[in-house]
């Protein structure tokens, strides 16, 4: 179970053709990382919203391939 | 991933008969995933009563909740009702001191770790 930095960025950008992202490996190991989008897509929605739509770019690997990902959500202005 | 009607309303009932409800992997007493740990420190933090639900132990808890709350991760806490995040989501807003404010807003009872 896990991951390529490269195969996260690629979905998350399919979605988010505006966004600046940024991801970090935490552990190394491929599967803890750190993410941090930035995007206009975000404005006027909750936290919660904007989280579902970056899981929802993830393609159903959010919690199966990809086990640990600490997200935040930033709307860019 | 089918869908469980007979689950939804399980998780229907916990959100009615309790204000505040963290589905999570462990228990209260013993978490089993730091995401988990995390969020229950938080509302121990604040001395929030919760009732904690352990989807370990509930294969079909486990799959349902994320399909009720369309949220692909656990721990989930809800509060009167509504989903309000993940373990990253709590803990923002625990940082921001909107968590407190949503505490307030909602009527739930705290105590202040700050004060």
């Amino acid at each position: 179970m896990s991951m390529k930095p490269d195969e996260i960025m690629h979905l998350i950008r399919q979605d988010f053709p505006d966004a600046d992202i940024s991801i970090k490996d935490l552990m190394g190991d491929q599967n803890h990382y750190a993410v941090v989008v930035k995007s206009k897509a975000f404005s006027g929605k909750t936290r919660v919203q904007q989280h579902q739509m970056v899981y929802k770019s993830l393609r159903g690997h959010m919690g199966t391939t990809l086990h640990a990902m600490a997200l935040e959500t930033v709307i860019m202005e | 991933m089918t869908q469980s009607p007979a689950i939804f309303e399980t998780i229907k009932e916990h959100l009615r008969d309790h204000n505040v409800v963290l589905y999570m992997k462990g228990t209260a007493q013993m978490p089993l995933c730091g995401f988990s740990a995390t969020v229950v420190q938080i509302l121990k933090k604040f001395e929030v009563s919760f009732q904690d639900f352990n989807v370990l132990q509930d294969e079909e808890l486990r799959q349902g909740i994320k399909e009720f709350s369309d949220w692909p991760t656990i721990p989930q806490l809800y509060i009167k009702g509504e989903f309000i995040g993940g373990c990253d989501i709590v803990r923002d807003m625990f940082k921001t001191g909107e968590f407190k404010e949503l505490l307030k807003e909602k009527g739930i009872p705290f105590n202040d770790p700050i004060s």
